[in-house]
């Protein structure tokens, strides 16, 4: 756990989670009270392949601190074979992050099946607790 | 600028104008659940409430004990009625278990169901964030934000009615096809039995005493083809192969080929009774097909009563369980017991050792295994890392259990091969696009939930084509599947979520990224005709274009998306996620 909530600085995590892995991975850590720190703010979609660097971009030049994607193990996607594109899709962005001379460890794809709530809660702290030390997105640019 | 410009210019700014006018007409409706002291007890709910009804077009908003209960779900119909709701949002627990109940709840008060929108306050904030009230407060304002702020984008959305056409074709004329077909038939669908061979039974035909119960096989397959014979419904084409397979759930379209001629079915579901192949074990033991044979072989020898040699020596797991083919066969156990007591039913001072490295026999066959060990069949257990070792009259083993190596002369081996995936599984997984496993089987949607359906839907699988099973579990998953599949074609017609991809054309630029994406081959590129007109007093004709454009075959898309994603010009689109739905969530939390 994060050891206190930052007075100072706070990360902000926009994350996607596809219905069925990442979202019930995050719901099963709900039902179980695994605790993490509230730096998240999730959309769901569908399958994680529908996620689109535009979006990332978007979120990012918004102004959000850090990006995770949560989608089903390879070989688990529920349409089969999504996740293969969001994975791809992912390592493109991170291209045009560093182009943009964003950090793209700040952005994350996680693979999470429905029920592995403590991974998830174990990935959120963690992301969380990276994002910390490297600050706040605008410092960098 | 040139006018063409200046007229996209125009049209943008109308289209811009047009959305601020539908907005001023939405009026949102925020409620937000207690859940008893599961939210209520970390975040200030009725706080949450009023924090809403201060969003752009949020008309109403209330908290409720439990928003899920009948006075939670009256009061969300009483304040449509009343305050003249056309968007709802509720926050509470997870859309995964919860949505659809809503969603039927705001149709029921008349209003479209996608119009609805869920917000996670419990799961994914009041339950991780306990030791953080403050900020899991601040958490669920910004969500709430969020789904105010999709909801006021969300489309009203149709579902999908398809005709169905009320008959089944089933691919595979064994023991578990038959019964499927005659199960289908039975309930009055018009059922296709389509086999490859020239008759029926498949690999029953070739075999002599089914276990538990030394039935005859015969007996079987003639009882169960009579029955077929008598029935009005059915259909079947021996000597037939498909050919082709076209078309989704309801309605496809299968050629077969029989012979020569080319039969066209029209069918509303498939099921896959394909079954399995026998292992031919060469360079395996020594295999000779004459003193050293399958359980197969041996099997047909007993058939035809021929005098079996006295002195005979069983390898199991020959050829499976092993790097190359890491499964169970699951049947040769009990194939292997069940000849065994033959053989010793018939002479019993006959010789008989099973070399087994585990033997599988579940439930009352236990009981047979007990059998074959009182009636003198000597069971021996060997590892995979010492295998026998087959000579000209002999094999040298080392028994596992008593540490030692033995010395077993035969005058018959007989070794217990698998059963393996049909070669031309494949062949028709691609065709119907249903997966495979490693093993070339074919793969069902879920291993417990959903056994016999495959993943696509309106196709089914029974019998071995899945995974090597004996005869009544053939029949039990024949059945199983007759039942599944009659879920589709007993309607006339189907709906499905409205919740899907959509093409805008003149955005297509036909490159056929989402056509090779759509892994439901719900994405077709089809030819359009692009008209110029003449311009007059000038000397250029009216010509015509034609062009590739996607288009979204909607009975067929599952709505996952990632055909959106793929597009390199953004001309596709996820209803109900689309871009602007998903990029005002990004907006509203980040502003
Ligand atoms: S559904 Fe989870 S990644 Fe596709």
């Amino acid at each position: 756990m994060v050891e206190q909530i930052q007075e100072t600085y706070f990360p902000k995590i926009l994350t996607f989670l596809c219905n069925w892995c990442g979202y019930a991975g995050a719901d099963y850590a709900g039902v179980s009270r695994y605790q993490y720190p509230p730096s998240i703010r999730v959309i769901r979609v569908m399958c994680s392949g529908r996620i689109q660097p535009s979006l990332i971009l978007d979120a990012f030049n918004r102004g959000t601190d850090g990006v995770m994607v949560c989608g089903c193990h390879i070989g688990d996607c529920h349409y089969i074979s999504g996740n293969e594109y969001a994975e791809e899709r992912v390592k493109k962005t991170k291209k045009i992050l560093e182009m943009l001379r964003i950090d793209p460890n700040r952005l994350r794809l996680e693979w999470i099946s429905a029920s592995e709530g403590i991974k998830f809660a174990e990935v959120v702290n963690d992301f969380t607790n990276q994002l910390i030390s490297l600050g706040p997105l605008k410092k960098e640019s | 600028m040139t006018n063409r410009d200046q007229k996209k210019v125009w049209r943008e700014k109308r289209k811009m104008l047009e959305k601020e006018k539908n907005k001023e007409s939405i009026r949102v409706g925020v409620f937000v659940c207690h859940c008893g002291t599961n939210i209520g007890g970390v975040i200030d709910c009725s706080a949450l409430a009023e924090y809403a009804r201060m969003l752009t077009n949020v008309a109403f908003s209330e908290d409720n004990q439990y928003t899920c209960a009948e006075t939670g779900l009256t009061s969300i119909k009483t304040a449509i009625k009343e305050k003249n709701l056309n968007r709802i949002v509720v926050a509470s627990c997870t859309p995964r278990t919860h949505e659809p109940l809503f969603r039927k709840c705001v149709s029921d008060a008349g209003i479209n169901p996608y119009l609805f929108n869920f917000v996670n306050i419990r799961e994914q904030c009041s339950w991780v964030h306990m030791d953080y009230p403050d900020a899991a407060f601040e958490k669920a304002k910004d969500l709430i934000r969020m789904g105010v702020a999709k909801s006021i984008m969300l489309q009203p959305l149709e579902m999908i009615k398809i005709g169905v056409t009320q008959e089944a074709v089933v691919i595979g004329g064994g023991i578990s096809g038959m019964n499927t077909a005659l199960s289908l038939s039975r309930q009055g669908f018009k059922t296709h039995l389509v086999e490859k061979e020239y008759i029926l039974g498949g690999r029953l035909n070739s075999l002599y005493k089914l276990f538990p119960h030394d039935t005859e096989a015969s007996e079987l397959i003639e009882d169960v083809k009579t029955k077929i014979n008598n029935s009005k419904n059915l259909k079947v084409y021996t000597e037939a192969v498909v050919k082709s397979v076209d078309g989704y759930i309801g309605n496809y379209n299968i050629k077969i080929l029989q012979l020569d001629r080319i039969i066209d079915l029209k069918v509303g579901t498939i099921i896959v009774a394909v079954g399995a192949s026998l292992l031919i074990p060469e360079n395996l033991y020594g295999y000779d097909g004459k003193s050293r044979i399958t359980q197969h072989e041996l099997e047909s020898k007993l058939k035809a009563e021929e005098k079996i040699s006295d002195k005979i020596v069983m390898i199991q797991c020959a050829g499976s369980r092993i790097k190359e083919r890491i499964y169970c066969s699951n049947v040769c156990c009990m194939t292997a017991l069940k000849n065994a007591l033959i053989i010793k039913d018939r002479k019993p001072d006959s010789n008989i050792t099973i070399l087994f490295r585990d033997i599988y026999a579940p439930g009352t066959y236990e009981d047979y295994y007990r059998r074959a060990r009182e009636s003198g069949v000597l069971f021996i257990k060997y590892t995979e890392d010492k295998l026998p070792i087959v000579e000209e009259t002999q094999v040298k083993v080392f028994n596992e259990y008593i540490g030692e190596k033995m010395i077993l002369p035969y005058n018959l081996l007989v070794l217990s091969t698998p059963l393996i995936a049909n070669y031309d599984n494949k062949e028709l997984s691609q065709m119907l696009k249903v997966p495979l496993e490693p093993n070339n089987f074919f793969l069902e949607a879920h291993v417990k939930l959903r056994p016999v359906d495959f993943a696509t839907e309106g196709i089914f699988v029974c019998g071995s084509a899945k995974w090597p099973v004996d005869v009544s579990e053939s029949i039990v998953q024949g059945l199983a599947a007759a039942s599944r599949a009659s879920t589709i074609i007993s309607n006339k017609n189907l709906n499905f979520s409205g919740s899907i991809a959509e093409v805008e054309e003149s955005k297509c630029n036909g490159c056929g990224d989402c056509r090779d994406a759509c892994v439901y081959n719900a994405v077709e590129m089809v030819e359009t005709r692009i008209e110029f007109k003449a311009i007059r007093d000038s000397f250029i004709p009216s010509t015509a274009l034609i062009k590739h454009k996607s288009k979204v075959i909607p009975s067929m898309c599952k709505g996952c998306g990632v055909c959106v994603g793929i597009c390199p010009v953004g001309a596709l689109s996820l209803k109900n996620f689309t871009n602007e739905q998903i990029g005002v969530e990004i907006e509203s939390y980040l502003s």
